[in-house]
């Protein structure tokens, strides 16, 4: 069904192969402006692998029907798919149990489940959430709806200038009015890999759950979420080489257990009469409605994808690609990286000095590379850095040196336009 | 490359470096805060309008080169203006803005602000041009709340 890009094609040890890899991605291979194109927005959505689209139109063309409910062949090859890519999941960030897998939209939809079924059953008036300084905004407003609607504050982790969370003040912050400490595993603006391991710990050593936004992180880090010991993680299947619409939450079946349902209808009950609802099995009592199938399985796809290759060679490319493009970028002097953390995934965040990214980004447009230039949904970091917005290259599996030398050759057309 | 030197104009640049009627005004009577969610564009507009007459009109913006150029061109070209007038020419500015690429340009109906013409081949940058107008207008309505794009 799908081209076999295995262990034998990418070798396991060997570093990567980036042809190879590069032929997986049917979009990388066109024009833009009549120039080949470079896309470097990879922090805002990834480009999909042939595995991915077959796979959803295998689904499509062979296996559709409604998932979990009927007794003919095709529902039952249909359920066994999307609750095979349940497995994969669980199996990708080391669950204990399927039960603990909720598929959702996205990292966004998994967070507005937390605050509100979490947060309704835990958070009363006077009640703290905890955030940090660098959340993207899906990891700050939907606590501040919960605040709204229930009288609790939300007390913030704060970010030294170069974009790291100071941890000095955390047992200060975690107070015994907080409810639950709900921060980024990286962050989407600046690139920095927090210290998750630290804030769990101190978060749970006073009884508070955590909850980590993994939007950034799965395609970049292996995730344990047993070894983490955390409470909620968060994901978005697009992110990380997968379809958009589709993501998954991670909590502890004991919390699930607890957690009332995020939304009624079909499929999250058991058994239905006008004096009484009982609800469903988890993780189904959270899966209201026919779920996304051919999401899932995309994201099956994508996980099967990203451990043929394995995260560890991906992160070290990546990690060579930031270096080479770190080092370039120091030496331009008007330019200013925005985020200098030590732990960083490959995402280059820069101003440069005069020219409003905006700018930047429509010239870089004309060159075939595609950028991010805003406040990244991140508008309390641009507060931070005393900016509007900044220039985002991210850079992915399949990016290569070429494309950042590209980069850096359109950025001194950029300076020229305004010289 | 050349839709881009087309954007990007001598003209264009030079008024995002060197910003004209670029100051807060102390003494307005209509003033707005005009905001693009989009890029986090930020633009206040101050006019001193007598008798339905623009007489003065200033501007303060923390935005792109084309936001901030057009907002330069707009109060040049607004001054001294009946409000009637500017409106007239923001709704053939944004004519302009917004027809086929291949349309011509009526520089009898915009005047300088036919330098922005190429503002029509970047869709998504439409918005900069047009921020100022949205704010002028607001400022002229005096709508408490910031005026945008949207
Ligand atoms: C750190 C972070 N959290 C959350 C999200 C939201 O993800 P989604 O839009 O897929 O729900 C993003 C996506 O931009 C992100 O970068």
């Amino acid at each position: 069904m799908t081209r076999d890009h295995g262990s034998a094609a990418h070798g396991l040890t060997s570093a990567l192969n980036i042809e190879h890899v590069r032929d997986d991605f049917p979009i990388l291979n066109q024009q833009i402006y009549g120039k080949p194109l470079a896309y470097l927005d990879n922090a805002a959505t990834t480009q999909k692998p042939c595995h991915v689209i077959d796979a959803i139109k295998y689904y499509y063309e062979h296996d559709n029907a409604n998932v979990h409910r009927g007794v003919h062949q095709l529902s039952e090859r249909a359920t066994r798919a999307y609750e095979g890519a349940r497995e994969k999941v669980r199996k990708f960030i080391n669950a204990g149990s399927t039960r603990e897998i909720v598929f959702v939209r996205g990292a966004t939809e998994a967070i507005n489940l937390v605050a509100g079924s979490y947060g309704q059953l835990t958070v009363c008036a006077g009640d703290r959430i905890v955030v940090s300084e660098m959340e993207h905004h899906s990891n700050i407003v939907p606590w501040q709806l919960l605040c709204e609607r229930t009288g609790a504050t939300l007390s913030v982790i704060p970010m030294n200038d170069k974009g790291e969370l100071i941890l000095d003040g955390l047992n200060e912050i975690i107070d015994d009015r907080t409810r639950l400490v709900a921060v980024g595993h990286v962050s989407n603006s600046l690139g920095t890999v927090n210290p998750v391991n630290r804030i769990i710990e101190t978060a749970h050593a006073k009884g508070v759950p955590v909850l980590l936004d993994g939007a950034q992180a799965t395609a970049h880090i292996s995730v344990d979420v047993q070894a983490l010991d955390v409470d909620f993680y968060v994901f978005s299947a697009h992110k990380m080489y997968g379809p958009t619409g589709i993501g998954a939450l991670y909590a502890r079946e004991k919390l699930l257990r607890d957690m009332p349902p995020y939304q009624g209808g079909g499929d999250m009950i058991s058994m239905v009469t006008f004096d009484k609802t009982l609800y469903n099995e988890l993780p189904f009592k959270f899966e209201a409605g026919t779920p996304n199938i051919a999401g899932a399985i995309g994201l099956g796809a994508a996980i099967d994808y990203l451990t043929s290759i394995g995260l560890n060679r991906i992160a070290r490319h990546e990690h060579e690609l930031l270096q080479y493009a770190t080092e370039k970028a120091l030496t331009i002097p008007d330019l200013r990286i925005v985020g200098t953390a030590q732990h960083k995934v490959s995402i280059l965040s820069f101003l440069l000095e005069g020219i409003h990214p905006h700018d930047i980004g429509t010239i870089l447009d004309h060159q075939g590379i595609a950028i991010r230039t805003g406040h990244h949904c991140a508008m309390p970091v641009m507060t931070h850095f005393g900016v509007a917005a900044t220039a985002r290259a991210s850079f992915a599996i399949y990016n290569t040196y070429q494309e950042i030398d590209r980069l850096f050759d359109a950025l001194n057309e950029v300076r020229k336009v305004f010289r | 490359m050349l839709d881009l030197q087309d954007l990007y104009q001598e003209v264009i640049v030079d008024h995002n470096k060197h910003p004209r009627n670029f100051h807060r005004m102390e003494d307005a009577n209509r003033t707005a805060e005009g905001f693009n969610p989009l890029c986090g564009d930020r633009l206040n507009v101050y006019m001193k309008v007598v008798d339905g007459v623009i007489q003065d009109v200033s501007f303060e913006a923390s935005g792109c080169a084309i936001s901030v150029a057009s907002a330069s061109m707009m109060t040049q070209q607004v001054k001294g203006k009946t409000e009637q007038e500017a409106d007239t020419l923001f709704r053939s500015f944004q004519d302009m803005v917004t027809a086929d690429a291949d349309t011509p340009v009526d520089a009898g109906q915009v005047g300088k602000l036919a330098a922005l013409a190429g503002v029509r081949r970047f869709p998504m940058r439409i918005k900069c041009a047009t921020l100022c107008w949205h704010t002028l207008k607001a400022a002229q309505a005096q709508k408490p709340q910031a005026a945008t794009t949207e």
